[in-house]
């Protein structure tokens, strides 16, 4: 007998052995070779773990309990394979273009990437594949106990439920790790294939050995043991025609949809033509797999005493006769099918688990978007791993549960019923283009429900779950709804009953609610996509496919990156790879890298759809087309940002044009001023050199008159003097290199000296105040008199008045002298206020004297005065703010806006200070020349424009405290005032003046 | 020669040198300072020649001028235009405007009496 220990052994050494060739498998196809990993044969070998524990051991006790029927199950997977072209082919397809990782996967990207759906899905398949994982558990742990049992020496055997939880625990260490070593973007599993490749020829093999042991060892022969099958009750079993066309069709419809089967099915599919060697070589694998079942049920039944389990009959035959090197390789052959079923199943629902569940959690909660990063990789893979173990303990839990006890096959069918209830939504989905998410939910959940309530729950007995009364008289009595005879179906097999309900329900719903609801956008651009996928894929071509592909890259590449950073990268990966010339093989790794390359230039998704493209993998899926979009988008918000700086472009032309205005203008006054100054210069000139060729010739001239030419000369030479010294003057305070000297004096001195200077011919009629004149200033006495040589000078040429008068009021008032000069000319115009104070600027349109540097001079000899147009009430202005002064005398014409409050039709004068920048502060004492005021008004010649003026400069604070601290007479405040109210023309003020 | 000119200019010693050159050339000088009824004074005294300065009071030399091109009975009166702005597009000006001969300021005695000798001559 067989050693309990040395099966043990011999088990571990075969898991060992499948370690090594998965290993080998895994690395093969890291490196680029082993194109034999892809060969159609791995593929038809890798579909046989359809051929489970259920069958190894099933089958057999399948055929000793209800004969033919076993058949059934196999004839359904058979009857698709064939029909592989209508129906294999378009899944295979949608699978490889859309990139489906899974049967959830593949149902909610039809219906518009709904995530409910896959869902649901998952939580569907792992319940219904729990019972399934179950009987593969039981299947081995049995296989155990009847090794145990036939071992005398097996005291220590612990147990079916260690054994049960040993194999679990062992398969979730394999299923971790060989399906969780990476995370392929196509979810292939090279090593994982390989070894179930290989456990599909062992379980063949021991199957094989078995059957011909049977058949030539025990029975004596092919005739004998014809003659024992005909002689025995199996081939007298009825079978009722409903349960062959059932059992069929269920089969047929768990091929399709069992997770397991998807998975090496389409997502393992390297390629779409090893369907067509699949197609007749996988019905000959099940084909042979079912040869010897009713021979060694037969000689079972026959040999073997009663009540022995039919189910292990490919053991106990081969023990009971001794052959103990036969049974140890039907147990490999067992082990092998129980467990390449879980582990591929484990995969695929942990794929499905993490993709659909743990993933999308994950990212909401850890806030993070769809980009892919290294961690999320990483918690995608701890994802799957949790998800394995806890997939194999509900299949254990429910092995505790159901008590080990049920036969394989009945177990199998439930798992069968669950995963049909996939079948109208997949197949729906792929051929009817009016299928909605909507009527898929609807369709599924109730299918899952009747599932659920007519054969899972049942099937752990009655009272276990659904209590007994329950069973028999239906939920509150209500006949109709008794879970195995709904609808008053009573003498149906519970199996084809809850077949024929759940996926009439589920089929029906699925239509009606899809024929009543409208796809939403997304679900029509997939439904399109999946059920049209021969016009809309490519026939996705090999990875042979070699330089061709290569070449396309290339030429792709260079379009996107340009030409010579393109072939550097190509040239780089042919001398990587070994080659000669420039192009490299399109390995994966290869294609990978010109990915991230192209995709820092075009973006993540578009750079895939492109390499797509051409490698031919897969075509654009409506995600990707998204994900372009998506891109679109912000190149878009990346354009309207450029629109926004070209409003910024706008405004800065603008101001350019403004300031371009202005340049012409300050152009036009600079070739007024030039115009000016040449008229300016002329016409002392042309007196003195008139009267100085007169006085040449000397032609009978009398003293008198050669004195009064003479004088005229030396007037005219002054005055040409005078008009160069205004211009340095202006030229000097320009460039604010002028330096105040202060001292003390009262403002009646400075005034007085100004009106001798100013208006030396006492053309005007000058009133003056000068009480209010008595006050201290501490200043520059030069420049503060200049600044009123002008005002006076220009009121003097100015005013327009018949008896041309100016006022000079100067009053205290918060710390500050205001003196203002008032004339009583006409005024300025309103729109001329801007620029009184600008250089050069003369006011009027005719004749004009002067340079117009007066006023300018005026508001520039207090360096950091500035003169301002804007006008306010004067006495209900803060401290700081610009004032004005209305002139008193009206003036015709349209009035300025700051008319109002009874002041009428006064012109605003306006001047004020520009704030701190006081020169003083700088302590530099150096006297500035101011030019001599001429002594001579011109009446004659004043135009007929009056010029405002009315300066406000304001001390700055600094100032005040440094005169407070040095100063020793009455400083009080930093600022004078004066005004006056004046003459014919101009209506000119200044305000100004630092003081006490 | 007895010729007459009427020199408007509103700079007084300008008026005062040009006044006594032609004068002691024999011309009958009379003078006009400003340009408001510049034209009508012309109208009035019929001189045979017209020096007419561009910058006046009230109104500009160009204005007058035109207004004397524009009269039937004056506008065949030779005028002598006098500036002090030097520059080609007062010339210019002064040109379509009519003006027989311009002078910019500051000129030589010959010069003023060559040009009006020129312009009145014979």
């Amino acid at each position: 007998m067989v050693a309990l220990n040395l099966l043990v052994f011999v088990c571990l050494l075969y898991v060992a052995f499948l370690f090594a060739i998965a290993f080998g498998a895994d690395r093969a196809a890291r490196r680029g070779r082993g194109a034999w990993l892809r060969s159609p044969i791995v593929y038809t070998l890798s579909l046989s773990i359809y051929c489970t524990a259920w069958t190894f051991y099933g089958a057999v006790g399948f055929a000793a309990r209800s004969g033919l029927e076993y058949l059934t199950i196999y004839i359904g997977p058979t009857l698709v394979m064939i029909g592989w072209w209508w129906t294999l082919r378009k899944m295979v397809r949608v699978g490889r273009s859309q990139r489906i990782t899974s049967i959830a996967d593949l149902i909610s990207s039809r219906y518009g990437k709904s995530n409910v759906l896959a869902v649901f899905v998952t939580l569907v398949a792992v319940i219904g594949l729990t019972p399934y994982i179950a009987l593969q558990l039981q299947s081995v742990t049995l296989s155990f106990a009847t090794f145990a049992d036939a071992d005398p020496s097996t005291d220590g055997y612990p147990g079916q439920q260690y054994t049960a939880f040993a194999v679990a625990a062992g398969l979730a260490v394999f299923t971790i790790l060989f399906g969780t070593r990476n995370l392929d973007a196509n979810e292939r599993h090279h090593g994982v294939v390989m070894a179930i490749a290989l456990e599909a020829v062992v379980k063949l093999f021991a199957l094989l050995a078995v059957g011909v042991f049977v058949v030539w060892g025990l029975s004596g022969g092919i005739e004998q043991t014809l003659a024992r099958i005909d002689a025995s009750p199996i081939s007298r079993w009825e079978v009722s025609g409903s349960r062959w066309v059932g059992l069929t069709l269920l089969s047929a419809a768990a091929f399709i949809c069992l997770p397991r089967m998807f998975q090496v099915m389409v997502v393992e599919n390297e390629n779409e033509d090893h369907l067509r060697l699949a197609a007749w070589a996988f019905p000959t694998y099940v084909m042979l797999m079912s040869l010897f079942v009713v021979p060694i049920a037969v000689v079972g039944l026959e040999m073997l005493p009663a009540g022995s389990n039919p189910d292990q009959f490919v053991l106990t035959l081969p023990l009971a006769d001794g052959q103990q090197g036969l049974a140890i390789l039907s147990f490999l052959g067992g082990f092998s099918s129980a467990t390449s079923m879980v582990i591929v199943a484990a995969i695929a629902l942990s794929t499905m688990v993490s993709n659909h569940i743990v993933m999308p959690i994950w990212l909401r909660f850890t806030g993070g978007s769809a980009m892919i990063s290294g961690d999320v990789r990483h918690v995608a893979l701890l994802a799957r791993r949790l998800a394995i173990a806890f997939i194999l303990f509900p299949g254990y839990a429910y092995f505790r549960l159901s008590g080990g006890g049920e036969a394989l096959a009945a177990i199998g069918l439930i798992s069968f019923v669950g995963a049909a209830q996939f079948l109208p939504a997949l197949m729906g989905g792929l051929v009817w283009r009016g299928a909605t998410r909507a009527g898929a939910l609807a369709g599924l959940s109730i299918g899952f429900v009747l599932w659920l309530y007519c054969l899972f729950l049942p099937s752990f007995g009655p009272g276990a779950v659904l209590p007994q009364e329950l069973l028999e008289q239906g939920p509150l009595g209500i006949g109709w709804l008794r879970p195995q005879a709904l609808f008053g179906t009573e003498a149906m097999d519970p199996v084809i009953h809850a077949v024929l309900w759940s996926l009439l329900l589920n089929a029906g719903a699925f239509v009606v609610v899809s024929l009543f609801t409208l796809p939403e956008p997304l679900e029509r651009l997939q439904g399109a996509q999946f059920v049209d996928v021969f016009q809309h894929s490519a026939t996705p071509g090999s990875w042979s496919g070699g330089l061709a592909q290569s070449e396309d890259l290339l030429i792709m590449a260079q379009r996107i990156m340009g030409g010579t950073e393109a072939q550097a990268l190509f040239a780089e990966e042919a001398r990587h790879q070994g080659l000669a010339g420039y192009l490299p093989e399109p390995t994966p790794d290869f294609l990978q890298t010109l990915e991230r390359g192209l995709a820092g230039s075009v973006g993540a998704a578009t750079a895939h759809a492109m390499i797509s493209q051409i490698v031919g993998r897969a075509t654009v899926s409506v995600e990707d087309l998204m994900a372009v979009a998506d891109e679109a988008a912000q190149i878009m918000e990346y354009s309207s940002r450029l629109e926004a700086k070209t409003e910024e472009q706008a405004r800065t032309a603008r101001q350019l044009r403004e300031a371009n205005e202005k340049l012409t203008q300050i152009s036009l006054q600079k070739d007024a001023f030039l115009s000016q100054i040449s008229h300016e210069l002329r016409t002392p000139m042309t007196s003195i050199r008139a009267f100085s060729d007169i006085l040449r010739e000397n032609d009978g001239l009398d003293e008198a008159a050669r004195s009064k030419y003479a004088s005229i000369i030396l007037d005219e030479a002054i005055r040409l003097t005078r008009l160069l010294d205004d211009l340095l003057d202006v030229s000097v305070l320009e460039n604010g290199q002028v330096v105040l000297s202060a001292q003390s004096g009262t403002l009646a001195d400075v005034l007085d000296r100004s009106i001798v200077a100013a208006d030396g011919s006492g053309r005007l009629d000058i009133r003056r105040d000068r009480e209010a004149e008595q006050v201290v200033l501490h200043t520059d006495f030069d420049r503060l008199a200049q600044v009123f040589i002008n005002l006076i000078a220009n009121a003097a040429k100015y005013c327009d008045a018949e008896t041309p008068r100016l006022s000079i009021r100067s009053q205290a008032e918060d710390g500050r002298v205001v003196i203002d000069f008032i004339d009583n000319g006409s005024g300025i115009p309103t729109d001329q206020h801007a620029v009184i104070f600008e250089k050069f600027s003369r006011i009027g349109q005719t004749r004009v004297d002067g340079a117009g540097l007066g006023r300018r001079s005026a508001a520039r000899s207090w360096p950091g005065w500035a003169v301002r147009s804007p006008i306010c009430q004067d006495r209900t202005a803060p401290p700081f703010a610009w004032c004005c002064r209305w002139a008193r005398t009206p003036r015709p014409g349209p009035r300025n806006e700051g008319a109002g409050k009874g002041v009428g039709n006064h012109a605003p004068l306006v001047c004020g200070p520009a704030g701190p920048g006081f020169i003083l502060s700088r302590r530099k004492v150096c006297p500035i020349s101011t030019s001599a005021p001429s002594s001579t008004a011109r009446p004659g010649r004043d135009a007929p424009i009056s010029t405002p003026a009315r300066c406000r400069p304001r001390v700055p604070c600094g100032w005040r405290s440094r005169d407070r601290a040095t100063a020793s007479s009455g400083w009080r405040s930093p600022c004078a005032r004066s005004s006056s109210d004046a003459s014919p023309t101009p209506n000119s003020r200044t305000r100004s003046m630092p003081t006490t | 020669m007895g010729k007459s000119v009427l020199l408007i200019e509103d700079e007084r010693n300008i008026i005062e040198a040009i006044g006594f050159i032609l004068s002691r050339d024999g011309w009958e000088v009379t003078t006009h300072s400003n340009g408001r009824d510049a034209v009508e004074a012309v109208r009035t005294r019929r001189p045979d020649l017209v020096i007419l300065d561009v910058m006046l009071p009230d109104r500009s030399g160009f204005d007058i001028l035109k207004d004397i091109r524009a009269d039937a009975e004056l506008a065949a009166t030779p005028v002598l235009m006098l500036t002090a702005r030097g520059q080609e597009k007062d010339r210019e000006m002064a040109r379509r405007a009519g003006a027989s001969r311009y002078m910019t300021k500051p000129f030589s005695n010959a010069e003023m009496l060559a040009a009006v000798h020129d312009l009145v001559g014979s």
